[in-house]
């Protein structure tokens, strides 16, 4: 019994510790810090700001439209990737999470060259520096997160409720509205919100590919702090991005909540796509996902008039730019962010099983807070870190600790979101089966809850990962030693200088980062899959 | 945060000791021995050292130094204003004239007088109270795309010729709000024109001026070099050499040329961290980034200066980099008294 409620106690402490020394009290410092003195005045001073007013706007329905756009795009490919089965689903699945690990430049590039080989980027349509650029990378960005959290929920739900409806006459469409997607609706609302805070806080794509006109809250934070040295003015931005985080974090959960589903999968085999629904979602998705990525292998296989793997076997090999060589980079990569998955994993996972079967202030507060971290900006986090922990025991600013802690703040959503919605349609009849026949709630949670979530974990796990492999914003204002170098840092470095070789060397290091990260991600998931298997077959 | 406490404790406890111990007279201090104390040296992300020269100095005085990249210039000094009180090294490296006085009002560096100042020229000794050391130089200036001039259109020459209608639309430049190049030649405007700066501004936006957010998106995303289609942009001196150096396949000559009379001088500056428990290993760390050692080192990695005249310069380096004889500066007291608002001007005159 004793024993028993120490697991609790724990299962709750350690996110709550993890949440509020990493995150809520480095957030509190800086916020401290620069409020004191002429700050206040700065904040009381926005609203009647002109140009704050129309930043906060831009960010807002920047966000909010590119976050529709990405569920229009997405849903489809999760119906496909949950309701059918066909040759290379899994390989399908993998490739979406390699957007993450592309930095903006390259992305921003790619993109470009796309626009000029279709002819869109001249005179009577030019694409760069626009607000069309913005939302088109970011769902190129984000589609893989609704396509996997949403497919992953979809699998799960019941295919014969639709069949009814279908039977009794309801076309595609009003299945589709009126049975799927209300039935979808927690996972939907899940991924949307990630999305959105992610489209609110996103960096590079708003100042290289939307041109120097656009700002949002998050590169007028930066602009603030790092350029102009004025911190105050930069701080009430800050508070200003904290609380409508808070607030729109709260209403997700609201929405999320709304509806839990409680239906179990009866087990089928799924069937294979018509040639036409796949041809068609198989478009859509290389339209949005594989085109920019194919630019980026034409160009790191390019030289000269030619094509060579030159620049791949350039890697080894360090450029005096550069502190350590690519590769070398590429696993410090690889380390850090196989530590920040597992942090994800241990702390999202027991944040998940609180917000799930706990109740009150407590479980409401851990679901809520582990997504902030999504809607601060990297200069906040940053800051905040650099001046909070500082003293013994906690001084990590120089440790090799505070990086895959970092990364973990921003892949725990992920594994909360994947695993939460999951978890609650878990149906509760089948746990109390197991307690009454005998089984201790740890063995309840390897027998039931674990199996029927083994998917979930593993695409949160999967997301965690790619999002370390990719991470840049945070990374890059903590001070770290030279041979710690990350990937995404390295390539950042090596397009900093002109020359033909150095800009070889970052799209082949870009395209073996996705490669590295499609590999990973589908070892993960195969490995992730537990039991899940013999609950719903998934073949 | 309570280092402070710390150090005055460890002062008293000093000071009383000789006393209270009654160990006799007290004796005049002999210079804090400094072998075997480690010490950090904070730098920006574009600070690059071949092997063996940090453990050079190591080997001549004992003292090791571990190396914190701090991100670019801007970021490296905001880390270290809000670190001031426990900061995160003893020396930094890297602080260049445009971010300087920032960096001395909010008395960031303790003043250290190197001996080896004596090989460097006055003209970049900003800091008369030598709070901080120059330690290398390097110059922002249009490049532009040698291919694309000839005898129809000649390379212009001057800053004024940036606004003749034959460039128009040709001109690539960076944000002074966001890039360090992009700020660069905004004072090399406000040097050349004095209060007809923003007169010239005005005049370059009717000619068709593009501005970029950053480096990288003016040379790789308009610039012909990356596959745009505007020849001239704002770089730096040494980027023709590194154009032939990473060139790919080799090239003898560089593709690109510098505009040599639109130069802004950049200085890179070293100061000792206010707040050091190790200043004698400090001060031995920036005589030693003024040593030949040191500063021979630099060209190749940094693709910039030394700032001490007894440093050789590096063949490859001679051959390709040009040094412009006369380039633009500013006081870095006057960048600091009006950069935000020439920024915020120039938003208004370039964007809005």
């Amino acid at each position: 019994m004793t024993a028993r409620h120490l697991g609790r106690v724990a299962a709750v402490a350690l996110p709550a510790v993890f949440l509020g020394v990493f995150f809520l009290y480095p957030v509190a410092a800086i916020v401290g810090r620069g409020l004191t003195g002429e700050g206040l005045d700065r904040l009381t001073g926005l609203p009647g700001s002109a140009s704050f007013r129309s930043v906060a706007w831009f960010t807002l329905w920047q966000a909010l439209v590119s976050t529709v756009l990405t569920v229009v795009v997405a849903l489809p490919g999760a119906h496909l990737l949950a309701r059918h089965r066909f040759r290379g689903r899994a390989a399908l699945r993998a490739l979406t999470t390699v957007p993450f690990v592309l930095p903006t430049v390259v992305v921003g590039s790619a993109f470009v060259a796309l626009f000029d080989r279709f002819g869109l980027d001249d005179g009577a349509f030019r694409m760069r520096h626009t607000v069309w650029a913005i939302l088109a990378s970011h769902v190129f960005f984000n589609v893989a997160v609704v396509l996997r959290t949403v497919g992953a929920f979809w699998e799960g739900l019941d295919p014969a409720v639709e069949e009814q409806a279908r039977v009794l006459g309801a076309g595609p469409w009003r299945t589709f509205l009126s049975v799927t997607l209300p039935r979808l609706w927690p996972a939907v609302a899940a991924a949307a919100s990630i999305v959105f805070l992610f489209c609110t806080t996103s960096f590079g794509v708003i100042l290289i590919l939307g041109g120097p006109t656009r700002a949002t809250l998050e590169t007028e934070i930066w602009r603030h702090a790092v350029w102009r040295g004025d911190l105050a003015s930069a701080t009430a931005l800050a508070v200003v991005q904290f609380v409508a985080v808070v607030a729109m974090v709260v209403v997700a959960n609201r929405l999320q909540r709304r509806r839990s589903v409680d239906e179990r999968s009866t087990f089928r085999l799924p069937p294979h796509p018509t040639r036409r629904l796949l041809g068609a979602n198989l478009a859509l998705l290389a339209t949005v996902l594989l085109l920019p990525v194919a630019v980026l292998v034409e160009r790191s296989l390019s030289v000269g008039d030619g094509y060579s793997l030159r620049h791949y076997g350039a890697l080894a090999n360090r450029v005096n730019l550069l502190p350590v060589s690519a590769l070398v980079a590429l696993r410090n990569s690889l380390l850090f962010a196989l530590v920040a998955t597992a942090l994800a994993l241990v702390v999202g996972g027991l944040a998940s099983l609180v917000v799930v079967h706990g109740r009150g202030w407590v479980s409401r507060i851990l679901d809520l807070g582990f997504m902030l971290p999504l809607g601060v900006s990297a200069v906040t986090l940053g800051f905040g870190m650099l001046i909070a922990l500082d003293d013994p025991p906690l001084d990590l600013r120089s440790s090799r600790w505070l990086v895959p802690v970092a990364h973990a703040l921003v892949g725990i959503p992920f594994v909360m979101r994947t695993l939460v919605p999951t978890l609650r349609s878990i149906d509760d009849r089948l746990r109390e089966a197991a307690a009454v026949l005998g089984a201790s709630p740890t063995r309840v949670l390897r027998e039931i809850d674990l199996p029927i979530a083994g998917r979930a974990v593993a695409v949160g796990a999967a997301f965690a990962f790619a999002i370390s492999l990719g991470e840049f914003g945070a990374t890059s204002f903590l001070p770290r030693q030279p041979d710690r170098l990350t990937a995404p840092l390295a390539l950042f470095r090596l397009l900093g200088t002109p020359g033909e070789l150095l800009r070889g060397q970052a799209m082949a290091l870009a395209v073996v980062l996705m490669v590295l990260t499609a590999a990973c991600v589908l070892v993960i998931e195969s490995r992730g899959r537990f039991g899940s298997g013999v609950v719903r077959g998934d073949l | 945060m309570h280092r402070i406490l710390a150090r005055a404790l460890s002062l008293v406890a000093a000071a009383c000791l000789p006393v209270a111990c009654g160990s006799g007279p007290a004796t005049a201090p002999d210079p804090e021995p400094i072998a075997d104390q480690a010490i950090t040296l904070v730098t920006h992300d574009s600070f690059r050292v071949s092997q063996g020269i940090l453990e050079a100095f190591t080997a001549e005085t004992g003292v090791t130094v571990t190396v914190e990249n701090a991100g670019d210039t801007g970021q490296m000094v905001a880390t270290s204003i809000l670190t001031a009180d426990n900061p995160i090294g003893d020396v930094m490296y890297g602080v260049d004239n445009t971010f300087l006085q920032r960096a001395l009002d909010a008395e960031l560096f303790e003043a250290y007088e190197s001996p080896a100042l004596a090989n460097v020229p006055m003209s970049l000794q900003l800091d008369p109270g030598h709070r901080v050391t120059p330690i290398d130089f390097g110059d922002v200036c249009a490049n532009y795309w040698i291919d694309r001039f000839g005898d129809d259109l000649p390379v212009p020459v001057t800053l004024a010729d940036l606004v003749d209608p034959v460039y128009r639309g040709l001109l690539v430049v960076e944000n002074p709000e966001t890039s360090s190049p992009g700020l660069a030649f905004l004072l090399a405007t406000i040097a050349e024109f004095g209060d007809g700066w923003e007169e010239f501004w005005k005049s370059l936006r009717i000619n068709d001026v593009v501005v970029t957010a950053s480096w990288d998106d003016a040379y790789y995303g308009e610039f012909v070099s990356g596959g745009g289609d505007r020849p001239i942009v704002i770089s730096y001196a040494s980027s023709p050499p590194a154009e032939v150096i990473y060139a790919d396949p080799p090239v003898d000559t560089a593709p690109t040329g510098v505009i040599t009379d639109t130069c802004f001088r950049q200085v890179e500056f070293a100061g000792i961290l206010a707040g050091t428990t190790h200043r004698s290993a400090a001060e031995a760390l920036v005589d030693f980034l003024l040593s030949d050692t040191f500063q021979e080192d630099i060209p190749l990695n940094m693709f910039v200066f030394p700032a001490s005249t007894t440093a050789a310069l590096p063949r490859a380096f001679v051959d390709h980099v040009v040094l412009p004889e006369d380039p633009y500066t500013l006081p870095p007291a006057e960048i600091g008294a009006n950069r935000n608002a020439w920024t915020e001007r120039w938003t208004q005159i370039v964007l809005r």
